[in-house]
C-alpha cells in the first residue's frame, strides 16, 4: 500500500483534484441555473433540464481548456526543465500526458452526451410552451416578443408556431454549431480508439485535426445568447408576487413588464488561452521544421536497420531524448518520433530507424538509391523532448530494460556514461548500472553489440568491471541455438555477440534478477527504466513494489516506463 | 494511408451510430416528443446496428483483437451469409436505416453518423474488403518436445510369410528363433 502511494501517490492525487473541480463546477453551475431567481421564468417552460443542460456546460468548459495543454511538447519541455529543482516525482507526472489528455477526453464526451440530451429536452419544451401545453403561465411568457412599443422582450427563443425543434436548431448559431461539433467529436472519438490508432495512425492523426473545427464552432456556440434570464427593472418585478397573475404585468405597480436578455457568452475566455499555447506549439515546431539539417553520415545496418547521423545548429540534447522527423519527400505532414541514439557529447545526433510500416519503409528505399556520399532528402526536426530517460543518472543505481528495438534510449545513456566517465563528469551520481536486453533475434545485435564491446573493454582497461553489468536475453531461441552453445559452450567469449558476457536464453527471472540488485546495493534508491511493450512495463512495476522498503536503510525501487 | 482496412474503422463509427441513434431514440419516447414514432425506429433500427456492428471483423493482414463475448454475436451474423459478409450491402443498409432518423431532432445526430458509417463502409467496398469472421482456431495437440519422434507409422521390414514360417524339418535355417513351440498346420 504504502510502495503505492510513493510510486503513484502524485498522479492519483492531480487525478483526484482534478475530479473535485469537475463536481464543484457541475453542483454549482446547477444550483445556479435551479434556484437562481432570474431564471425563475426560464425554469417556467423548461424544469430542470435547464439546470441539466448548464451544469455539463460549465464543466465543458473547463475540460475544453485542459484538453490543448497536455498535448504540446515544447511546453511540456520547458515546464520540465524549469522544474529540474523540485525532484523526480514531480517530472515524472509530465509523462502521463497522454493519459491526462484521454481522461478528459472521456469527460468530455460524457457532458456532451449529457448536455445534448438536456438540450434536446428543452427545445421540445420550448416548443410545447409556445403551443400552450404547459399552461398559462408557460403560454403567456412564451408569447411576449421582441416589441419596443409594448415594453416586451422574449424569453422562448422559438417565435413561431411553425418551426419544429429540428429546424429550429439548424437555423440557429447555438443549435448548427452544436450539431456540427459534436459531429466531429464523434469522429475523433471513433478514429482514436486504440484498435484504429495503433494499426492506422495517420487515419487518428489526419481525424484528430476536426479538433479545429470543434473549437472554432465551441467559441461561437454561446453567440446566439438563447439563454435568457430576467434582467433588473425599476420597479422590481417579483416572480413570488406576480407569477400568478400575468393579466396584471404592466398594469399594476408591483408588476411590470418582465425583461429578458441572454447571458454572455463565455466559452471564449476559457479556451482562448490554450488556443494561443497551442498555436504557439504548431508555430515553433514549423519554424523547427525550417531549419536546416544536414547528413553527417548514413548507414544500412543489418535486419533494415537504418542509422542517420544528422547536424543541426543550435540543436542541444540530453540522454534518451526523442525527436520527430518530418520528410516532405515522403509525407508532408507526417512526423514520426524517434529516440536518438546518440549521446550529447558527440557533435551530432544520430538516430536508429527500424522498417515498421509506411513512412519508414519509403524511408530507408529512398536512402538506399542514393549515391555514394550523397546528402539524404530534405529532413525536419522537431525537437528534442524529453522522457523519464534523463533522470537516469540522478538515481545511484539504474537498472535498465530494454525490448527489442526498445533498447535505443539506453544506447545514448551506456554512450554518455563512457564519455562522463572518460571526462570525469562529476554529474554522474550513478555508482552501478544493471542493464538487461531482451531481444527475438540475434541479427538486431549487432549495430548495438560493437557499443557494448567498446564499453566493455573501456570498463577492464579502467578496472571498472562492477560499474556496468549487462545481461543480453535471447528470447527466440531454437535448437540450433541450444546446440551451437553446447558446443561452444568453453569459449571465453559469447559465440552470438562476442561479448564476454553470456547471452542468456529466454526470459529474465526478474524474482532473481531485483533479489540480486537489492542485495548488491542494500541502502540504495534504484530507478528501474523500462522501453518496451506493456506487458513487460506491468510485470517490472509489480515487482518494484514487491522490492521496496519503505524504511530509508533498505533498497527503494522506482518504476519509469517509456511509451510512444 | 496505404495499408488502411477501412472496414475497421467504419466499424467503429457505425457502433457508435448505432449507440448514439438508440440515446436519442430513448429520449425522444420517454419525452414524448412531437414526432415519436420516429424516435421509436430510432431505438430500433440502432440496436440492431449495434448488434450486427458488434462482432469485429477479422483482418486481412495482422492480428485482430476481438471485443469481449463477441463469439455469439459473430456466430449470428456469420448465418446471413452473403448478405453480411458483402460490405456494399452493408452500407446501403446502413443509409437505409438512417434516413428516417433526420424526421426528428433528437435522433438526427444519430442520423448523420450512421450516414458518415455507410460512406466509410461504401469505400471500404470499393477497397474490395469484405467481413471475416473472427472463429477459434483448434490448435493442433502440442507436441511434448521436438526429442520426443512420432510413433513409427510402418512396422519393420519382415520377409515374407512363406519364409516367416518355420518349417518344422528346417528349424536350423528359419528366419528367426521362435519361442513356442511350431505346429505344422495353424
Amino acid at each position: 500500500m504504502v510502495n503505492w502511494i510513493i510510486n503513484h501517490g502524485l498522479g492519483a492525487f492531480i487525478v483526484v483534484v482534478w475530479m473535485a473541480i469537475n463536481i464543484f463546477l457541475f453542483v454549482h453551475f446547477y444550483l445556479f441555473y435551479d434556484e437562481g431567481p432570474q431564471f425563475e421564468y426560464t425554469r417556467e417552460l423548461l424544469g430542470s433540464a435547464l439546470p441539466w443542460a448548464r451544469a455539463p456546460a460549465a464543466v465543458l468548459n473547463f475540460n475544453c481548456m485542459l484538453i490543448l495543454l497536455p498535448v504540446c511538447r515544447n511546453l511540456l519541455s520547458l515546464i520540465r526543465g524549469s522544474f529540474m529543482c523540485c525532484g523526480r516525482t514531480v517530472r515524472k507526472q509530465l509523462d502521463k500526458n497522454l493519459t491526462f489528455h484521454k481522461l478528459v477526453a472521456y469527460m468530455i464526451a460524457l457532458m456532451t452526451a449529457v448536455h445534448t440530451i438536456a438540450h434536446l429536452l428543452n427545445v421540445e419544451w420550448y416548443s410545447n410552451s409556445l403551443d400552450g401545453r404547459y399552461g398559462p403561465v408557460a403560454g403567456n411568457l412564451s408569447m411576449l416578443d421582441d416589441s419596443p412599443e409594448l415594453n416586451t422582450t422574449y424569453l422562448n427563443p422559438i417565435r413561431s408556431t411553425s418551426t419544429t425543434p429540428t429546424i429550429f436548431v439548424f437555423t440557429t448559431i447555438a443549435g448548427l454549431t452544436g450539431v456540427v461539433i459534436t459531429l466531429a467529436l464523434i469522429l475523433i472519438i471513433t478514429s482514436s480508439m486504440e484498435v484504429i490508432r495503433r494499426s492506422y495512425f495517420e487515419v487518428f492523426w489526419y481525424t484528430h485535426h476536426l479538433f479545429i473545427i470543434f473549437f472554432a464552432g465551441l467559441v461561437f456556440h454561446g453567440a446566439g445568447r438563447i439563454v435568457r434570464s430576467q434582467q433588473e427593472t425599476d420597479p422590481p418585478h417579483d416572480y413570488s408576487v406576480c407569477e400568478d397573475q400575468p393579466e396584471n404585468w404592466g398594469k399594476i405597480r408591483e408588476c411590470p413588464i418582465p425583461q429578458f436578455a441572454g447571458g454572455f457568452p463565455q466559452t471564449w475566455m476559457w479556451v482562448i488561452g490554450p488556443m494561443i499555447i497551442y498555436l504557439c506549439e504548431r508555430l515553433l515546431r514549423f519554424i523547427r521544421y525550417m531549419q536546416p539539417v544536414s547528413y553527417r553520415k548514413i548507414v544500412i545496418r543489418p535486419s533494415k536497420v537504418l542509422e542517420l547521423q544528422l547536424v543541426k545548429s543550435g540543436f542541444k540534447m540530453e540522454v534518451g531524448q526523442y525527436v520527430f522527423l518530418n520528410c516532405p519527400a515522403i509525407s508532408p505532414l507526417e512526423w514520426h518520433p524517434f529516440t536518438m541514439t546518440s549521446a550529447p557529447e558527440e557533435d551530432f545526433f544520430s538516430v536508429h530507424i527500424r522498417s515498421v510500416g509506411d513512412w519508414t519503409e519509403k524511408l530507408i528505399s529512398m536512402v538506399q538509391n542514393l549515391p555514394e556520399g550523397g546528402q539524404g532528402p530534405k529532413i525536419g526536426v522537431d525537437g528534442p523532448f524529453g522522457t523519464a530517460s534523463e533522470d537516469v543518472f540522478d538515481y545511484e543505481v539504474s537498472m535498465l530494460v530494454g525490448a527489442g528495438i526498445g533498447v535505443t534510449p539506453f544506447a545514448s545513456i551506456l554512450k554518455s556514461v563512457w564519455y562522463k566517465f572518460k571526462d570525469s563528469n562529476p554529474k554522474l551520481r550513478t555508482k552501478r548500472i544493471y542493464f538487461y536486453w531482451l531481444c527475438r533475434e540475434t541479427h538486431a545485435f549487432e549495430w548495438f553489440a560493437d557499443l557494448l564491446q567498446v564499453l566493455e573493454k573501456e570498463m577492464e582497461e579502467r578496472g571498472m568491471r562492477d560499474f556496468l553489468t549487462y545481461k543480453l536475453y535471447l528470447t527466440g531461441w531454437d535448437q540450433s541455438h541450444a546446440d551451437h552453445a553446447m558446443v561452444h559452450f568453453d569459449k571465453d567469449t559469447d559465440i552470438i555477440t562476442g561479448l564476454k558476457q553470456k547471452t542468456h536464453y529466454g526470459r529474465p527471472n526478474w524474482d532473481r534478477e531485483f533479489e540480486q540488485v537489492r542485495q548488491e546495493n542494500p541502502s540504495s534508491v534504484v530507478g528501474t527504466f523500462l522501453c518496451g511493450p506493456q506487458a513487460l512495463a506491468e510485470v517490472l512495476e509489480k515487482r518494484c513494489m514487491k522490492y521496496s522498503d519503505v524504511d530509508p536503510r533498505r533498497t527503494k525501487f522506482y518504476f519509469n516506463k517509456e511509451n510512444f | 494511408m496505404g495499408k488502411i482496412e477501412w472496414a475497421m474503422w467504419a466499424n467503429e463509427q457505425a457502433l457508435a451510430a448505432g449507440l448514439i441513434y438508440a440515446t436519442g431514440g430513448i429520449v425522444g419516447v420517454a419525452g414524448q416528443f412531437r414526432g415519436w414514432q420516429f424516435a421509436a425506429f430510432g431505438i430500433a433500427a440502432g440496436v440492431f446496428v449495434c448488434l450486427l456492428e458488434y462482432p469485429r471483423s477479422k483482418r486481412a493482414k495482422g492480428t485482430s483483437v476481438e471485443r469481449t463475448g463477441q463469439y455469439c454475436f459473430t456466430v449470428c451474423v456469420k448465418a446471413f451469409g452473403p448478405l453480411t459478409r458483402n460490405y456494399y450491402f452493408r452500407a446501403f443498409l446502413h443509409a437505409a436505416l438512417c434516413v428516417p432518423g433526420g424526421f426528428m431532432l433528437a435522433t438526427v445526430l444519430g442520423s448523420v453518423c450512421l450516414a458518415i458509417a455507410s460512406l466509410i463502409y461504401l469505400s471500404a467496398a470499393i477497397h474490395g474488403e469484405h467481413w471475416e469472421p473472427i472463429l477459434p482456431r483448434t490448435e493442433p495437440p502440442k507436441r511434448v518436445g521436438e526429442s520426443i519422434k512420432e510413433p513409427p507409422q510402418n512396422p519393420p521390414p519382415r520377409p515374407p510369410p512363406e519364409l516367416r514360417r518355420k518349417k518344422v524339418d528346417n528349424l536350423e535355417t528359419a528366419a528367426y528363433d521362435n519361442p513356442m513351440s511350431v505346429t505344422i498346420n495353424e
